[in-house]
C-alpha cells in the first residue's frame, strides 16, 4: 500500500489538519484537495506561470467563487486587460462580472500606467494605489483580493526602489487587513516571476505550466510552496473547460477504497452464473477484451440495460461510435437503450480520442462523471485512448481514472479491442477486478464466438469458455450441450486462425 | 482646503495672460510633508510661469478616494495637466523645477 504522510482521501481531503493555518476554499475542483482546504486565509498566494497558462483565470475563479459560493466578496485590481474585455472573456465560463459588481459582491478597478505620459520628479509613494484598493475593499466588504498582474507597475514606473518598498508595504497592508490575496506573476528566466515577486509573497506559491508534447497541449499545476501546511507536491494536470478550471489530484493513492459486497448483474444471466452466480461486485472495474466483432459493446449494452432496469444512472463514454449508431446497433440485437436515454438514466459522451490530449480526456471524464453521478460507467473502447499518449502516460491516466471511479463506488466497464493478448491488455488488466475475454474464431467455415472469465477477484468464477451468439433478442450463451463441443472446437483451430481465446484455453 | 477635499485655486481674471490656459490637478493623500512640499513647489511654479492663465484643483484622496480612478492615480503626489492636451502626469514632490517645467511643456526637453 502506498503510504502518504496524511490521509489523502475523499472526505478528509478538504479538511485542514489540526494546527494548520486557516484556509479559504477556492471552489476549484481539485485545487482545494491538493492544498487541503484552499489558499491561506488572510494571506497572499502567488500564482505564476507563462503567458496563457491560466493565471488570471485561476485568480478570477477564486474571486468569483468567493463571492458566489462562500459569501466572501472580492476586489479585482487588474493592470492588464481592459475590464470590459475581461468580463466578456470570462462570461463564457458563466462568470457574470458586471452582475456581481452590480450586486456589490465584487469591485473591479482597472489600473493603467502609461509611462509615456508620466514624468517623475522627487519623492513619491503609491498611496493612490492603496487608496483605490481600500476604497474598493470597503465598497463591497471584501475578504478576497486579486492583483493581476502587479508586475505591470515595473513597466510603468522607473523608480524601482520606491516600487519595491511600496510592494512590500502593500502585501503587509493586505495581510493586516486579513485579505486572502492572489497575486499573479509572469514566469521569469530562472525565477518564478520576472520581478521576483516570490520574495514578497512568502505564504504560498502555485506554479502553472502549459506545455506541448507531441502536438498535444497539457496544463499542469504545482504547489511550489505552502508555508505551514501540508500540500500535494506533484504536478497535477488541470483543464480549462467549459465550466472553468479543474485540477486533477490523484485522489486515492492510498488505496483506501471501500470494498462493497453488493453484486450487480452483468445483464446476461449465464455470465452471472459464471461469476459465482451473482455477477460483478459493485464498484469494481471490469475489462472486456477481444478482437473486432466479438461483441464487446453488446456485452456492455446488456450491462447498461440491466443497470437502467434497476433504476441506476449510467454513463457511456464512446470513442468510436456515435450514440445514434450505438443505439441502432444495439436495437438490432434486441437491446433497446433509447427509453433509458429518454428517461435520463443513460447518458452518452462521445468524443474523438485524437481531439485532445490524454489529460484533457481524463479531466473531461472526471467532470462528466462528477456532473452526472452515475452508478455505472462504460468506456468503449478504452484502447482508442491509447493512441493519444505514450504507454506510461496512458497507464498513469487509467490508474487515476479507475481510482477515481472506485472512490466514488462506480462500477466501470472498459472495453478493449485486441488483435490478440496484447501488452496493453496485460498491463491494464492488473488494474482490473474482473477480466472477460471474448473471441471469435472460425471453426469449419463458421465464425463462433466464445466468452470466458479470465479473472475475477474475490469470487469463485467459472473457468469455462462458453459459446454465445448475438441474436435479435440479445447476447445468448448457448446451453450446456453445445458447451463441450464448443470448447473442443474452439481449441481445434488452424494455426493461422488461432485467436487469443485459444491462448486462454 | 474645503470639506469636499477639492480645493480650487486660480489666478485672478484681471491678470489674464497671453498663451494657453492651464488646467491642473494636484492629487495628494492627506496633509503629509510631501504633499505640502508638492503644493508649495507647484504654487511657486504657477505664479512664476503661468500667472493669469491657470486653474489648479487640489484633490485629497483621503477625503475623496473615488476620484483616484478617473485620472488613473497610483502615485502620490501626482500633478495632472488636464489642459492643454495631451494629458500629462508628473509624479513626486515636484522638487526638481526643471523637470516639472519640462513635464508641463513650459520648457523644451
Amino acid at each position: 500500500m502506498t503510504e502518504l504522510p496524511y490521509p489523502f482521501h475523499r472526505g478528509e481531503l478538504a479538511k485542514a489538519l489540526p494546527g494548520e493555518l486557516a484556509k479559504s476554499l477556492t471552489g476549484i475542483r481539485g485545487l482545494d484537495e491538493v492544498t487541503r482546504g484552499g489558499l491561506p486565509r488572510g494571506r497572499a498566494t502567488l500564482v505564476c506561470g507563462g503567458p496563457g497558462s491560466g493565471k488570471t483565470l485561476l485568480a478570477l475563479t477564486f474571486l468569483v467563487n468567493g463571492a458566489v459560493k462562500f459569501d466572501e466578496p472580492g476586489v479585482l485590481l487588474t493592470f492588464e486587460e481592459n475590464a470590459d474585455e475581461m468580463a466578456s472573456d470570462v462570461a463564457s465560463l458563466g462568470f457574470d462580472l458586471p452582475g456581481l459588481v452590480e450586486a456589490r459582491k465584487l469591485a473591479v478597478d482597472y489600473i493603467r500606467v502609461e509611462r509615456s505620459e508620466i514624468e517623475e520628479t522627487g519623492e513619491y509613494d503609491l498611496e493612490g494605489l492603496f487608496v483605490r484598493l481600500d476604497y474598493a475593499i470597503q465598497s463591497v466588504g471584501a475578504k478576497r483580493v486579486v492583483l493581476d498582474t502587479i508586475e505591470s507597475l515595473f513597466a510603468g514606473l522607473s523608480n524601482e526602489a520606491i516600487l519595491r518598498a511600496e510592494l512590500r508595504r502593500l502585501f503587509r497592508w493586505l495581510k493586516d487587513r486579513g485579505m486572502t490575496t492572489v497575486i499573479t506573476g509572469e514566469r521569469g528566466d530562472g525565477l518564478l516571476t520576472r520581478q521576483g515577486l516570490e520574495e514578497y509573497v512568502s505564504d504560498a506559491v502555485i506554479l502553472l505550466d502549459h506545455r506541448v508534447h507531441d502536438q498535444t497541449s497539457t496544463r499542469r499545476l504545482r504547489v511550489v510552496k505552502y508555508r505551514g501546511s501540508h500540500h500535494g507536491t506533484n504536478e497535477y494536470p488541470f483543464l480549462i473547460g467549459a465550466d472553468g478550471i479543474s485540477v486533477l489530484p490523484v485522489s486515492s493513492l492510498a488505496l483506501e477504497h471501500d470494498a462493497p459486497l453488493e453484486r450487480v448483474s452483468s445483464g446476461v444471466s449465464e455470465l452471472d452464473q459464471m461469476l459465482s452466480g451473482k455477477g460483478y461486485y459493485r464498484g469494481s472495474t471490469i475489462l472486456v477484451s477481444g478482437p473486432a466483432g466479438t461483441g464487446k459493446t453488446s456485452l456492455a449494452a446488456h450491462f447498461i440495460d440491466a443497470a437502467c432496469r434497476r433504476g441506476e444512472r449510467c454513463l457511456w463514454f464512446l470513442f468510436e461510435e456515435s450514440p445514434q449508431q450505438l443505439l441502432r446497433n444495439m436495437l438490432s440485437i434486441g437491446v433497446d437503450l433509447a427509453p433509458w436515454v429518454k428517461a435520463g438514466l443513460l447518458e452518452f459522451h462521445a468524443d474523438r480520442p485524437s481531439r485532445y490530449g490524454l489529460e484533457t480526456h481524463l479531466v473531461t471524464m472526471h467532470q462528466v462523471v462528477a456532473n452526472f453521478r452515475p452508478a455505472v460507467t462504460v468506456i468503449d473502447p478504452v484502447t482508442n485512448l491509447m493512441t493519444v499518449g505514450t504507454f506510461a502516460d496512458v497507464q498513469a491516466m487509467l490508474t487515476r481514472l479507475i481510482d477515481h471511479l472506485k472512490t466514488e463506488n462506480i462500477t466501470a466497464m472498459l472495453t478493449s479491442l485486441t488483435p490478440g493478448t496484447t501488452d496493453t491488455d496485460s498491463t491494464i488488466s492488473s488494474l482490473m477486478d474482473t477480466w472477460i475475454l471474448l473471441a471469435n474464431n472460425s471453426v469449419r467455415g463458421v465464425y463462433r464466438r466464445g466468452l470466458g472469465v479470465r479473472k475475477s477477484r474475490g469470487m469463485a468464477h467459472s473457468n469455462e469458455i462458453r459459446e454465445f451468439e448475438l441474436t435479435d433478442h440479445g447476447l445468448t450463451v448457448l446451453d450446456a450441450a453445445s458447451r463441450r463441443r464448443t470448447a473442443a472446437q474452439l481449441v481445434d483451430v488452424r494455426g493461422e486462425e488461432r485467436g487469443h481465446l485459444a491462448g486462454v484455453v | 482646503m474645503g470639506k469636499s477635499g477639492v480645493t480650487l485655486l486660480a489666478s485672478s481674471e484681471a491678470e489674464v495672460h497671453e498663451g494657453q490656459p492651464f488646467l491642473l490637478r494636484l492629487y495628494i493623500a492627506g496633509q503629509t510633508p510631501r504633499s505640502v512640499s508638492a503644493f508649495t513647489n507647484l504654487k511657486r511654479i504657477c505664479d512664476e510661469h503661468l500667472q493669469g492663465r491657470y486653474q489648479l484643483e487640489i484633490i485629497d484622496l483621503m477625503q475623496n478616494p473615488a476620484l483616484a480612478r478617473g485620472d488613473q492615480i497610483l502615485a502620490v503626489p501626482t500633478l495632472v495637466r488636464r489642459l492643454p492636451e495631451p494629458i500629462k502626469k508628473i509624479i513626486g514632490d515636484l522638487s526638481n523645477l526643471e523637470r516639472v517645467l519640462v513635464g508641463l511643456d513650459l520648457r523644451p526637453r
